[in-house]
């Protein structure tokens, strides 16, 4: 039995300091975004996601150049982008243009802070691709912090949203300020974005967001039962990531590991191809379709 | 005077070598083949408003890449491998929302799977990274020549599927009483997408390479309402932008990618503010009914 | 000054060898052939299609030219259309009313081919319905077109007569003046050179009206084009579409959820709920018992001086795709 047991948690698992951290600190940014992806994926807005997490990269390269933290970096700029893109558009097209050429401009100076970064060793793979390990856990209360944060605001408009998500004419006829929700959202969304750009990488954090969302939404109707799920399944494919990683030390190329975002993907796309089999559990309107209908490809 | 004056600007900008080096003689080469299927392609693209998949396909290309390298084999083949199988798995996936899913998940995957070749292979981990900001050293005759054959092969098939696509793009329902297959066009323009990706990201890079795609196109829609001469002038702005993105990259030593996006966000900006400025003139003299 | 990325260039330059340049080579070569062979089968079956757009079928007015006969259309559980028996005759006007959900789309889809009905037969112009025909015009009930789309109202018409064929239009003054010709037959020849996406609901519809007509179909089918139309907009339509049918002699098959613009146009209506249909005319089939046996509950026709009404005892159509029943918020998201 301790031979199976070892064979799965390799030795020194549970102990090791780095190991712990990164079970929490995922963990966190999980269970984050997990709830802030349902809203995504129900809004539609998974480009605009993708969109934050480059914009943040472009935002922390530009200040690890500057001598500044990267989380300082990341959240700043994917903040400052998801306002701005919110406040520039107001009908979706409008919005998708300015987001196409604010998303130029600024990955086009993040490509030029990176590409100087790249005389820092290992710079933009942790931008990329994340720290999940390595980072520093004097930073960790303060993710701790944020994410919890960002989990109380997100319940305190939990019902406006629902209402400006699912039906948004019935919702501005009724007087709900559809402008303002949706503005705050954004907000919430751009720091679960950047928070977990920090950990996983910016490459990496829109799987984080949409993947559990996504499975959890085909599994069940019910937005209340779907939110804990979404947490529970990004839970799940973070915490057997980072085992995965631990083990990986034993595996060819050894001593070296396989990166964790690697698995964390991986197990995301796992679970949402999984979640596929099951019978949909709610249909989508023609809001939401259409919404997203001229973003594909 | 002032033949001095223009003669050290000229050296400046036009720095010697530019054009004498092979290696520049055929960044030119394939810098303007690129932009001619990009200008074509992304014509399209912005009528489908494709700008996920111009985002996608990139990435999931570099993942090739990485996974080439770990291989010793090729880069560049495993970055059309990948666009193209990439565009391929896209389009299969289905449309609608759900694809904005997968497609972000794919390409997340796409990107671990990428970390995980470079992890096992640092010794050219580096040289993959450069795929991601493009460089125009070492473009070779050999990489001329595919990326002509490529070039080719994509402008082909949307002559091919100009009417088609064009109508599916515009008038879904109506092509699809005519009989005309929208998912199988879905899958070949996107396909065409993969091309264009995979020959573009060597020179502007995988992270910027979707601005060559999007901007001249619809830069080009807001100067002119024929399809016929908006591809032409998207061809034309691509092509000026690469130009002027190689050779600041050659006089700088900074990114092709960056340079590039930077001119198309200029252009974009500059033809939506010039039919801002025309279209007020014209108002005056407007003579639009109204039904 | 130059970019010291010296490691991939030269990694490059090592491996290139010869058999790299087979591969692409004949990846292309591959994907040619192939499309080769999908444009010389295409061409076989364009030629077929050719010849229907030429075919002259002298049909007479009154000849049946739509039969429907015990077509049902199953979706696993759910029952779209039930048994519905038509028949609808050369030159007629018919209105296809219902509420949505009805399944009037489907209707539609199995008209045109697109979907294959689970019993029953559907039979146009004697022979089975075949997709892509060109006797058949569809007007679809809107696209959705950016403002600035480089489009001109000639460019969307004409993808109506060889959009589906390959490659690129070549037919020169002939092929302009057959789309011309359409475009004046719907009143929009002076929105030939005007860009689409800046034009109103109304233009874009008459532009999709002559983009269907150009195929000199026998039967004209419009999917709901009234439903975002003002009232204005919709009579226009509606005297137009009518003006068409009478001109060249086509068969038009009008959707709509309210049948009072068309009253004055139509010759039958054909009335869709829950699956059932009834048709006949209006006196006819717009009755208060006719109706409830539709619907499967009561429901009354209410007549006032030139409109009727409608009016049922459940309002909510629980078969519309959309999340209704967001009434109370209380975060469950519940569809039927």
């Amino acid at each position: 039995m301790t031979g199976f047991w070892r064979a799965i948690f390799a030795a020194g698992f549970f102990s090791n300091p780095e190991v712990q951290n990164a079970l929490w600190l995922g963990g966190v940014i999980a269970v984050v975004s997990g709830a802030i992806g349902v809203f995504t994926v129900l809004r539609g807005q998974s480009f605009a996601g993708h969109a934050m997490s480059d914009m943040g990269a472009a935002g922390a390269a530009g200040a690890l150049l500057a001598g500044g933290t990267a989380i300082a970096g990341f959240l700043s700029f994917s903040v400052v982008a998801g306002a701005s893109v919110d406040l520039l558009g107001v009908r979706p097209r409008d919005r998708d243009v300015a987001t196409g050429l604010v998303l130029t401009a600024v990955l086009g100076l993040g490509s030029l802070f990176l590409f100087f970064d790249t005389r820092i060793v290992g710079a933009p793979e942790i931008i990329l691709f994340g720290s999940l390990f390595t980072s520093d856990p004097g930073l960790t209360p303060w993710l701790s912090a944020l994410g919890a944060a960002v989990l109380l605001a997100l319940a305190i408009v939990f019902r406006p949203l629902v209402f400006i998500s699912l039906s948004p004419d019935t919702a501005l006829a009724r007087g709900v300020p559809v402008r303002a929700v949706g503005f705050a959202f954004m907000l919430l969304l751009a720091l679960a974005v950047g928070e977990s750009s920090l950990v996983v990488g910016s490459l990496l954090s829109t799987s984080l967001l949409i993947g559990p969302a996504s499975a959890a939404l085909r599994v069940t109707a019910r937005l209340r039962h779907a939110i804990p799920i979404a947490a529970v399944l990004g839970l799940l494919a973070t915490w057997l990531g980072i085992l995965l990683a631990y083990d990986s030390f034993y595996w060819p190329p050894y001593g070296r590991g396989w990166p964790v975002s690697f698995f964390i993907t991986g197990l995301v796309l796992a679970i949402h191809l999984l979640s596929r089999l099951w019978p949909p559990a709610a249909r989508y309107g023609s809001t939401t379709a259409q919404r997203t209908a001229r973003i594909g490809g | 005077m002032m033949d001095t004056w223009f003669g050290e600007i000229s050296t400046a900008v036009l720095s010697p070598g530019m054009f004498s080096f092979t290696f520049m003689q055929n960044a030119w080469l394939s810098g303007t083949i690129i932009a001619i299927v990009c200008g074509t392609a992304g014509f399209f693209a912005m009528l489908r408003g494709s700008a996920f998949a111009a985002h996608a396909l990139p990435k999931i290309g570099f993942a090739g890449a990485a996974g080439a390298v770990w291989l010793n084999a090729n880069p560049l083949l495993g970055l059309s491998l990948f666009s193209i199988g990439g565009a391929l798995g896209i389009g299969w996936l289905g449309k609608g929302a759900r694809r904005d899913v997968v497609i972000g998940l794919v390409l997340a995957f796409g990107l671990g799977t990428g970390a995980l070749f470079l992890s096992f292979n640092n010794e050219y981990a580096a040289g993959a990274i450069s795929l991601l900001f493009g460089q125009i050293v070492g473009v070779s005759q050999s990489e001329v020549v595919d990326t002509a054959l490529l070039a080719l092969l994509a402008m082909a098939m949307i002559a091919f599927l100009y009417r088609p696509l064009l109508f599916a793009t515009i008038s879904p329902e109506s092509a699809e009483a005519r009989g005309v297959s929208l998912r199988m066009l879905d899958i070949l323009f996107l396909v065409i997408i993969g091309i264009a990706t995979a020959i573009t990201v060597p020179i502007v890079g995988a992270l910027l390479s979707f601005s060559l795609l999007v901007g001249p196109a619809a830069a080009a829609s807001h100067l002119t309402h024929r399809p016929g001469r908006a591809i032409l002038v998207s061809v034309v702005l691509a092509v000026v932008s690469l130009w002027v993105g190689i050779a600041l990259a050659y006089d700088t030593g900074w990114p092709v990618g960056f340079f590039v996006a930077s001119v198309v966000v200029l252009v974009y900006a500059g033809a939506r503010a010039g039919a801002a400025i025309a279209g007020r003139r014209q108002t005056a003299g407007s003579t639009s009914v109204k039904a | 000054m130059l970019p010291v990325t010296a490691s991939l260039s030269l990694y490059k330059r090592n491996y290139y060898t010869l058999q790299e340049d087979h591969w692409h080579a004949m990846i292309c070569i591959v994907i040619i052939t192939l499309l080769c062979v999908t444009c010389i089968y295409q061409r076989s079956k364009g030629l077929e299609k050719v010849e229907t757009m030429f075919m002259t079928t002298t049909l007479h007015s009154g000849d049946e030219i739509l039969a429907l006969q015990k077509v049902s259309v199953r979706f696993g559980q759910r029952t779209v259309l039930s048994e519905i028996d038509l028949s609808i005759r050369g030159g007629e006007f018919i209105g296809l009313i219902g509420p949505n959900g009805a399944g009037k789309s489907t209707l539609l889809k199995i008209l045109l081919g697109l979907l294959s009905p689970s019993a029953g037969s559907v039979r146009v112009l004697g022979s089975a319905v075949r997709r892509g025909s060109a006797v058949i015009g569809y007007v679809p009930q809107k696209i959705h077109l950016d403002p600035g789309t480089p489009l001109t109202g000639r460019d969307l018409v004409g993808l109506g007569l060889d959009g589906h064929r390959f490659g690129f239009a070549l037919g020169g003054r002939h092929r302009r003046e057959r789309i011309d010709e359409a475009l004046r037959s719907v009143d929009a020849i002076a929105l030939a050179q005007s860009p689409v996406g800046r034009l109103s609901g109304g233009e874009q519809q008459r532009l999709l009206i002559a983009q269907a007509l150009l195929t000199d179909p026998k039967i004209l089918l419009l999917d709901e084009p009234l439903s975002n139309l003002d009232i204005k907009s919709a009579r226009e339509v509606v005297r137009l579409v009518a003006r068409i049918s009478r001109e060249r002699g086509v068969t038009v098959m009008l959707v709509a959820h309210d049948m009072n613009p068309l009253l004055d146009v139509m010759d039958r209506i054909v009335y869709l709920a829950h699956g059932h249909a009834a048709i006949g005319s209006v006196a006819a089939v717009v009755q208060s018992d006719v109706l409830s046996g539709l619907y499967g509950y009561p429901v009354e026709v209410l007549r006032t001086k030139n409109r009727i009404l409608v009016v049922g005892g459940q309002d909510t159509e629980l078969e519309d795709w959309n999340l209704a029943g967001e009434e109370h918020c209380d975060g469950g998201v519940t569809v039927s």
